[in-house]
């Protein structure tokens, strides 16, 4: 059976840069299921970046409503979407964006910080969402010890270490050479494939894209193409684009 | 519950960059070891007054000459030059709540003696200081009430003075010359040491008041009376006899101001407190703004800081930190600078306080480091943390997460 984690319903995001309105998503109405493996692809300024953050609730939609796990969260307060990214997100960032000078571990336990979690649980659950990703052994080194891959590594044990609904990557590749991005990658699938989390994933690369099972293009704020593995459906782009 | 973790991560935050956090609180150090310091001159000042007066015993009084008017001219106080001996004989005599006077007037002059010579005060007294003051001879005798009958040439040395004078020689009964005019040294007071302040008590030479009267100043009046209470009771009592016996003998009539004023040593001790309090908040407040400069360099460094780690912000929001976990840490980071700094400071001051005296400079001078002036520097210190933190922490907390991780 099939579960609707995500439900999308004609969400539109305008940004007001001085006098001129730039409407970055026009009216996506979109749904994800429960364990899907989605990429998000798209040519700069499509609107792929924007969409990712109102599902990562970093930013709020304009109009349109956002339905995550059942629960309308396009109108939530500042610190209610802070406790549910901290709960139900996990962030996977192109930069990595891990902090400087500070321990692998210490860079995974940073979401259960904010969470009530005391100090011993929370150092176990970052051990193991460590082991996970293949770091055993490289916890107590700084991040500016590590390689490029093992830094997006912490990245992905830090997005896992709260059992989040979703993880939202956004290029996890994109400053990794092909090997490591391949490694990365194939963490991504084991962890969908093993543990059923749910990935959305953005990228302009076709073959980072084809591990996903389903791949949504957009362009100019619009949806125009869904692929699943392989095969096009031009339902979705119909439904996008019109809305 | 989840403030000590915010103030883990805080410490963390700090010791990441040890040598920029030194930095910060170098301000909060030196403002605080200031006021400490400077607050402990004071303090010490204060305290020798204290004692000096408590030494001097509390059934102590003053009578002094008042202000007056003169045909619309007001004196200052002591603009007076009525206060007689007889005055003060009178007071023996007919007040029962007073057991004993002493005339006082005194000058400065040049004391020599064989090569030495010294410059001091000479203090003319009655016969009856040593037990007035509660000040005896320790060598020697204190001159008795014929010397004062004949204004005999004797004097009894204060201990620094005999020291400057004589070194190991015994002065007793050898010569000395004040303002040229020879006097015989028969005694030497006992030494009531340093303490603190900015006079020594035991610079000084006893004579006989008339002797000090008629043969160094020349004149006939005298600049006040010690009367010594038959007991600490009794000094109201006595206060009281003396103003109606001085209002009779300078013919004052009824309603009419005094032309002398009777003051207790409670009164006296007061007034000197107070102006070595005055000394302490000025010391103190002098102080207390370079803890305000150190504050506003914390605020500096802490929105320097903010600008920096931008990007830590960033990914603290997204991994779901509220607004306010943001500005705790940053408020309990300037509060923890300031606190350590607080500290530090605290230390050093009571050092600088400690060692003080052995400048050359302070070389006397007394120091009290009181728990309310650490107390207080501490409080200060913490509050200027959070004034000054608070700004940069909101600012912090304020960044909206999308733009705060995109920032380079």
């Amino acid at each position: 059976m099939s579960e609707k984690i995500i439900v999308l319903e004609n969400i539109v995001r305008i940004y007001q840069i001085g006098e001129v309105e730039v409407q970055a998503l026009r009216g996506i109405s979109y749904s994800i299921e429960r364990s899907e493996f989605l990429a998000i692809m798209g040519p700069s300024g499509s609107g792929k970046t924007t969409l990712m953050s109102i599902l990562g609730l970093l930013d709020r939609p304009t109009s349109g409503r956002y339905f995550l796990e059942g629960e309308d969260v396009s109108s939530l307060s500042k610190d209610q979407m802070a406790a549910i990214r901290n709960k139900k997100i996990g962030f996977v960032f192109q930069n990595f964006n891990l902090l400087p000078r500070t321990t692998a571990l210490e860079n995974v336990e940073l979401p259960l910080l904010y969470s009530n979690i005391n100090g011993k649980e929370s150092k176990e659950r970052a051990l193991a969402a460590l082991a996970k990703v293949g770091l055993k052994g490289w916890e107590y080194h700084r991040t500016n010890q590590l390689s490029g891959g093992q830094m997006q590594r912490v990245a992905i044990a830090r997005a896992l270490v709260n059992e989040p609904s979703i993880i939202l990557a956004d290029e996890p590749t994109g400053n990794l050479d092909s090997k490591n991005g391949a490694e990365i990658m194939d963490i991504f699938t084991r962890l969908n494939r093993e543990q059923n989390i749910t990935l959305v994933m953005v990228t302009h690369d076709p073959v980072i894209a084809s591990y996903a099972r389903r791949r949504l293009y957009l362009k100019d704020g619009q949806i125009v193409r869904e692929e699943i593995n392989g095969k096009t459906d031009g339902q979705a782009s119909v439904q996008g684009g019109q809305l | 519950m989840k403030i000590f973790r915010i103030l883990q991560i805080s410490i963390r935050a700090l010791s990441r960059n040890k040598m920029r956090s030194f930095l910060t609180i170098l301000g909060i150090i030196i403002g605080v070891a200031a006021v400490i310091a400077m607050v402990s001159v004071g303090e010490g000042a204060k305290k020798g007054v204290e004692e000096r007066f408590a030494a001097m015993g509390t059934n102590l009084l003053f009578v002094q000459p008042g202000s007056r008017r003169f045909r619309g001219v007001q004196t200052g106080a002591g603009g007076y030059v009525t206060l007689k001996p007889e005055d003060a004989m009178a007071i023996e005599q007919y007040c029962d709540a007073v057991a004993a006077v002493s005339p006082s007037i005194s000058t400065r002059a040049q004391v020599v003696y064989a090569n030495k010579n010294w410059n001091t005060q000479i203090q003319g007294t009655g016969e009856k200081f040593p037990q007035v003051r509660k000040w005896n001879v320790a060598e020697g005798t204190y001159f008795d009430e014929t010397h004062v009958a004949a204004a005999a040439k004797v004097c009894v040395l204060g201990s620094l003075v005999k020291q400057n004078l004589f070194e190991d020689e015994d002065p007793i009964g050898k010569t000395i010359r004040i303002n040229k005019i020879p006097f015989k040294v028969i005694g030497v007071l006992e030494s009531k040491g340093e303490q603190g302040g900015f006079f020594n008590r035991d610079d000084i030479i006893a004579a006989p008041y008339t002797t000090v009267m008629r043969r160094l100043r020349g004149v006939d009046y005298i600049s006040s009376i010690d009367v010594e209470a038959i007991s600490a009771d009794m000094t109201d009592e006595a206060q009281r006899q003396i103003e109606e016996l001085m209002r009779e003998r300078h013919r004052i009539a009824p309603g009419a101001d005094d032309d002398f004023e009777v003051r207790n040593m409670t009164d006296v001790a007061e007034s000197a407190a107070q102006s070595s309090q005055i000394m302490t908040i000025l010391l103190g407040s002098i102080a207390g703004i370079s803890l305000i400069v150190g504050g506003i360099g914390i605020m500096n460094i802490m929105l320097v800081s903010v600008t920096e780690r931008i990007r830590e912000i960033g990914i603290r929001l997204a991994v779901g930190a509220r607004e306010k976990d943001i500005l705790l840490q940053f408020l309990i980071e300037a509060i923890v600078l300031s606190v350590g700094g607080g500290l530090i400071g605290i230390i050093i001051g009571i050092g600088v306080s400690r060692l003080m005296k052995y400048v050359p400079t302070f070389e006397g001078i007394t120091t009290v480091v009181t728990p309310g002036s650490i107390l207080l520097a501490f409080l200060f210190s913490a509050s200027v943390g959070i004034f000054f933190g608070y700004y940069p922490a909101r600012k912090a907390s304020r960044l909206d997460p999308i733009e705060a991780l995109r920032y380079e």
